[in-house]
């Protein structure tokens, strides 16, 4: 890939051996202002970073905390003190709050490769997930889907009248005015994930025409202006 | 004894080889990635008539979590014969050669993988041999390597191998089975060729030490052919058709 000593942030996808650089998954490199990095485009899972916002789906109820999975190679752990904001009584019920099955938006708050990821809800664009539905993408396409300059998501949103939400783990929570517009978006989600080129074909003119033709331009223009 | 049992003519008077190649000709090659719907990543590798099929499946949290270990991934790697694949039933139990060579194949990817990335987790590694004809360990190991890349597995480097042997006295790239029976010698080697390594080197039967020299130049030719069909194949699936 390239050769030569150079600073580079450090990346699960380069590998160094001596001063050669080697991308270590398939991928397509981005060089910007003397360094560079890998944009995987493949992987089914997602890497966890110290910050990221991620949608998950609590997988176990414990005594003072849920188990979520954020589909990282490891399981996310969230206080149940940070989602109440106060301290658990011993004893307590914690499914009153979330149950196994229900999703939930976080933040990472600690990760690093000895201990798995631990969440917290801050924020108010954290939290249960209680409207909309909740779809996926594999997480190395997740930021294929929002486009360069959110020119994908943007589209989107303006096509369906629907609110999008896409999160780095590659969860996207949607909440649309109809189940019409729902399947639409859900339709070109496949669409993306299935598309092979995805990092080069003008994807959102493809997204665009998929969901012109599956609303009608009648519809389109409609919910647009709603 | 049978004269199907008899000890064929390796290398005809043409010097040619039973199935018409040349000495240090290779078996026709096609890989195909993303043939599993359910696996994280797959892939089918043929050489010749040897074809096998790799799943991958991680990383992920390791179960049971007491065999997790605290500075990288565990591999589990199963290489595995159908019972379909041989000329005769072949058992479909694991035997003790399946389990040597799933280690040996093991410890070839261990090297290629980053396994450092993923600590406390664990990759699986499935392996079926479809149909055999000499050269399984290689085939399998280079699908599972190409199964890793589609899975989107950090690695240092795609593994190609390839086998070296003696028929009737002549080193020969690639045995066939009938060579791989009657032959002299069967030398696999693997390679993670950018970096210029060896991940596997096996020797089974004898050569002399310059035998042995002229084997490995025979063996890196065949692998550096194999390494551009493997990044094409690669390739060919990312690159647009559109």
């Amino acid at each position: 890939m390239a050769e030569g000593d150079f600073e580079i942030p450090w990346s699960p996808y380069i590998y160094r051996e001596s001063n050669r650089y080697y991308a270590s998954v398939v991928g397509v490199v981005d060089v910007k202002n003397g360094t560079f990095t890998v944009i995987p485009l493949k992987g089914s899972k997602y890497w966890p970073r110290v910050g990221d916002t991620v949608l998950g789906m609590v997988e176990e109820i414990e005594l003072y905390g849920w188990t979520v999975d954020i589909r990282a190679p490891y399981p996310a752990y969230l206080p149940a003190s940070s989602l109440l904001n106060r301290p658990v009584t011993a004893g307590e019920d914690l499914r009153r709050y979330l149950d196994v099955g229900d999703y939930i938006v976080a933040k990472v708050e600690v990760f690093d490769r000895t201990t798995n990821p631990i969440l917290a809800v801050r924020g108010s664009d954290t939290g249960k997930v209680t409207d909309g539905t909740v779809v996926s993408i594999s997480p190395s396409k997740a930021s294929r889907l929002i486009g360069r300059n959110r020119s994908l998501l943007n589209t989107l949103v303006s096509m369906t009248g629907c609110h999008l939400m896409v999160y780095p783990n590659g969860m996207i929570h949607m909440r649309c005015p109809s189940s019409a517009q729902e399947e639409a978006i859900k339709g070109a989600i496949s669409l993306i994930e299935i598309e092979q080129e995805s990092h080069i074909s003008d994807l959102t003119e493809k997204v665009r025409r998929f969901i012109a033709s599956k609303l009608g331009e009648a519809n389109v223009s409609s919910s647009a202006e709603a | 004894m049978l004269a199907a049992q008899q000890r064929p003519r390796l290398i005809d008077e043409r010097g040619l080889r039973t199935d018409g190649r040349r000495p240090d000709e290779l078996r026709p090659i096609r890989i195909e990635l993303g043939v599993l719907k359910n696996a994280d990543g797959s892939a089918i590798f043929e050489m010749g008539n040897t074809k096998v099929i790799a799943a991958v499946y991680g990383p992920k949290e390791m179960h049971p979590r007491h065999m997790a270990l605290p500075d990288r991934t565990v591999l589990r790697v199963r290489y595995h014969m159908t019972p379909f694949s041989t000329d005769e039933r072949k058992n479909p139990a694991p035997s003790r050669r399946e389990i040597e060579l799933s280690k040996v194949i093991r410890e070839a990817l261990e090297s290629a993988i980053l396994t450092e990335l993923f600590p406390r987790a664990t990759i699986d590694v499935f392996m079926e041999v479809l149909q055999a004809d000499a050269g399984t360990r290689l085939v399998s190991l280079m699908a599972a390597s190409m199964a890793l890349a589609d899975a989107g597995i950090p690695m240092r480097d795609l593994i190609a191998g390839v086998a070296v042997g003696k028929a009737d006295g002549v080193l020969v790239l690639d045995l066939n089975e009938a060579e791989d029976m009657w032959g002299g010698a069967d030398m696999p080697i693997a390679m993670m060729p950018s970096l210029n390594k060896v991940v596997l080197f096996q020797l089974n039967g004898t050569m002399t030490p310059e035998e042995l020299r002229q084997a490995l130049e025979l063996a890196k030719k065949g692998i550096a052919e194999i390494y551009q069909l493997e990044k094409k194949a690669i390739k060919e699936k990312f690159v647009e058709v559109s």
